[in-house]
């Protein structure tokens, strides 16, 4: 087009086709979609050829024949003589297990070290400096197998090491004090569901207040207060009433061969939790403290000068804005949790991708197998990243 | 303003001087629960850190490690054909020594960092035991004329100059063939088998090959997920999603298993290969995600511009948009081949021996069975180390990077 004649009308321009953007975009596509297709084809084919030669067509077949080998701790109830589909679900439930009690704890050791490398403290803050930075630069297997190695040196179960009476640590695993409920955890039960219900009660009644002042304000912490409180009382009226304490805590005694009461996990378990959970807080305490030093200095000083107390701010002017730049990056924390917990394998506990393995040798059906193994992490990453992109969503909500 | 305004008689700043007492009050006991929390913490660092010394010094698994340094370097590679490591590293810190007289500023400082790292080694490795029908250089030697190397290739570069530029980045692009070939043989050398690589070596080279080879996958797979044309954009949105949502270590499975299965003959692919492909096609979603940064903060008049300016698709890519990106991302990308320099440590979940997988073979060795609680504290310890300062040397050029980008953009 001459640039002294801009009134050529659109569409009057003789262009060829192959320099038409449109029409190259849908070359282009068609001939993307050929050349994969083409290559999975090819892929596909050699693999079905090579497994009929070795008469192992995949099939989901095996999943219901007995699985012959033991795993040796479930959530569920499992033996040798159960399917290959149950030993699927127990390692699934395995890795769900380890996930959200490692979730759980790294979160609050991570938030814990974010707010130790900001503090005032200078002993503090570079204690936690130097926690961070050994950690991280570590590979995580070679702490797992440490933590492990760790574990397996101590003392046979009739010596265990004795922690404060409550925690007893030996060869096959550790033994917990843990809370257990008593004959009269009903009658205290219903005391918790009168909390519940008196909460949200008064979360509805204040919210409504709120909106008809046209104020801001907050409500859920002294719901749960309210509810919490309700709960304690009947725990004390419970006790009063029937002279029995709802929980009680159940004290692992030593017998001959074995500790009665409590609870033990095995030193796989242990060794996987304890070196999940001390990695990923590293990474949360670092996202931690960039997400609270995010929030402007300006927003701390304009809380005070409006009068705010120094909790206040924290709560409702710092902590808001932080987590808004806090949670994208902690789902991404979350999943690699969840995946890293695959390395299981080299520590003996039988998660999902142990059982999965287990499975392999013994069935020769990876394919089936792999994709089993690779819808199981990837339902468990969506479901997560919806979860908190839901939350994400709600908190960020909260700026307008 | 034209009229003259009389300077103000400068006076300094008052100096802030803190004595040790007023320091301690400001910093450790400035409100009582600091002061708890700073007695605690003393009392358990101090416990900790004269433990832990104690133990260093009577720790009986020392030799472990030490008498078994080549096996945790090069595992069962020919003690004959050692040189060729040697040589292979030697290319390397040449080129790197080269790179930093031309380029000079964080290259330099890499290159001098590697050289202060060598002599460290250097004098670390007058311990190390001396292999027998040894054909390379002692490893204290070699350490030496490596830090030698850089800071000579340094001098020499510079007075080179400029000119050395172009050579310079094919030797880069040549150096990854060129290294394989001289670790593997061939073109008259002997063929050194791949079973037989393993230790920090087989790390290195996983990690290396890892970023490099994924290089060019992962900017496609960036520029794919940005396209405007569907097919391609769910294609490179579904690959990079899968990848991302399954650990490592199934990744590397399947590489030791269905790889195998999907070429006709696949049976005879070494397992090197297997996991060479695996953690490229691994590190390739992430690579495109960093990149995928990279090109999202490019505003847009940079493309309607250079699309002015009559540039066509490629060329904007190409000239305009990729360079912007790929610099804006440098650090990240330095950050994710820590992360992939870590998670290599994977492979020997499919039997493959690597540094840790050397390590946990000598804390098997029969003749370490009668040591107290066994040998594995050392040799983890050492192999802690050498993965730590690895990781924490490239994770501070990484922030240097970083600072002096941000600088730049003011």
């Amino acid at each position: 087009m001459a640039v002294g004649s801009p009134s050529v009308p659109p569409g009057k321009i003789n262009i060829p086709f192959y320099r038409d953007t449109r029409i190259i975009a849908i070359i282009v596509q068609v001939v993307f979609a050929i050349l994969v297709i083409a290559v999975v084809w090819f892929l596909y084919s050699n693999m079905i050829n090579g497994l009929r030669q070795a008469n192992l067509l995949p099939t989901f077949s095996f999943l219901s024949v007995p699985a012959g080998f033991p795993i040796s701790e479930s959530v569920i109830e499992y033996d040798p003589s159960m399917t290959y589909g149950r030993a699927f679900v127990v390692g699934i439930l395995n890795t769900v297990r380890v996930a959200v009690i490692g979730i759980i704890l790294a979160t609050l050791l991570g938030l814990i070290l974010g707010i130790a490398r900001l503090s005032d403290n200078w002993l503090l803050r570079n204690v936690a400096l130097v926690y961070v930075e050994i950690v991280r630069n570590v590979p995580l297997l070679l702490q797992l197998i440490f933590w492990f190695s760790l574990t397996r040196l101590f003392p046979r179960i009739q010596e265990s090491i004795d922690v404060g009476g409550l925690m007893f640590l030996h060869n096959r695993g550790i033994t917990l004090a843990w809370p257990q409920a008593s004959n009269a955890f009903g009658a205290w039960m219903l005391w918790v569901y009168a909390g519940i219900v008196i909460g949200i009660v008064f979360y509805v009644v204040r919210r409504i207040q709120f909106v008809r002042r046209d104020r801001p304000g907050v409500a859920l912490p002294y719901a749960l207060l309210i509810a919490l409180a309700v709960a304690l009382l009947g725990f004390l009226v419970t006790y009063l009433t029937t002279g029995v304490w709802p929980v009680s805590l159940s004290v692992p005694v030593l017998q001959r061969f074995n500790f009665e009461g409590g609870v033990t996990v095995t030193n796989s378990f242990a060794a996987l939790l304890i070196g999940l959970v001390i990695y990923t807080a590293v990474f949360i305490g670092e996202i931690v403290r960039s997400g609270i030093l995010a929030v402007s200095k300006g927003q701390r000083e304009a809380a005070r000068a409006l009068g705010l107390t120094p909790g206040q701010t924290m709560r409702l002017v710092i902590l808001p804005q932080a987590l808004r730049v806090i949670i994208p990056p902690l789902t991404s924390q979350y999943l690699n949790l969840t995946k890293n917990s695959s390395l299981a394998i080299a520590i003996a506990y039988p998660d999902l991708f142990y059982v999965a393995n287990t499975i392999n040798n013994q069935t020769g059906q990876a394919v089936p197998v792999i994709l089993m193994l690779m819808a199981s992490y990837l339902s468990v990453s969506l479901l997560t990243s919806l979860f908190m992109n839901w939350y994400n969503r709600r908190i960020q909500l909260v700026e307008r | 303003m034209a009229t003259e305004v009389s300077r103000p008689t400068s006076r300094r700043a008052p100096r802030q001087q803190i004595g040790l007492i007023e320091w301690l009050r400001k910093n450790l006991f400035s409100t009582w629960y600091n002061a708890i929390i700073t007695i605690v913490l003393l009392y358990i660092v101090v416990q900790a850190v004269t433990s832990f010394v104690s133990w260093m010094v009577t720790a009986p698994g020392w030799p472990a490690a030490f008498t078994n340094i080549k096996l945790l370097l090069t595992w069962t590679y020919p003690v004959d054909q050692l040189w060729r490591p040697q040589a292979a590293m030697a290319l390397v810190l040449l080129l790197l020594g080269l790179s930093a007289g031309v380029w000079g500023g964080t290259v330099r400082m890499v290159a001098f960092g590697a050289a202060a790292i060598s002599v460290g080694i250097g004098f670390a490795a007058f311990t190390f035991p001396d292999l027998p029908d040894q054909t390379s250089l002692p490893g204290w030697l070699f350490m030496f004329l490596c830090a030698g190397l850089l800071v000579g290739s340094d001098q020499l570069a510079r007075r080179l100059g400029k000119r050395l530029r172009w050579p310079l980045i094919i030797a880069w692009l040549l150096s990854y063939p060129a290294v394989i070939l001289i670790l593997r043989g061939g073109l008259g050398l002997p063929i050194v088998e791949t079973k037989l690589w393993g230790g920090l070596l087989l790390t290195l080279l996983l990690a290396i090959s890892g970023i490099v080879l994924s290089f060019p996958l992962g900017v496609l797979l960036a520029l794919g997920r940005r396209s405007s044309l569907p097919v391609i954009r769910v294609f490179c949105v579904l690959y990079i999603e899968l990848i991302r949502g399954v650990p490592l270590v199934t990744v590397l499975f399947m590489g030791a298993l269905l790889l195998p299965l999907f070429i006709p003959g696949g049976e005879s692919i070494d397992a090197l290969v297997r996991a060479i492909v695996a953690v490229t096609l691994f590190s390739a979603a992430y690579l495109a995600e960093n990149v995928r940064g990279g090109l999202q903060s490019i505003p847009k008049g940079q493309i309607e511009a250079a699309r002015a300016l009559g540039l066509n698709v490629f060329q904007t890519t190409l000239l305009i948009t990729l360079p912007q990106a790929l610099r804006a991302v440098v650090p990240v990308l330095v950050g994710q081949f820590i992360a992939l320099f870590k998670d290599t440590s994977l492979v020997v979940i499919i039997g493959l021996v690597d540094l840790l997988g050397a390590a946990q073979n000598i804390v098997g060795q029969p003749q370490w069975l009668g040591t107290p609680g066994g040998v594995w504290r050392e040799t983890f310890l050492v192999i802690a180390a050498i993965y730590w300062v690895f990781s924490f040397t490239m994770s501070r050029i990484s922030k240097r990077i970083e600072d002096q980008i941000a600088r730049s953009r003011h």
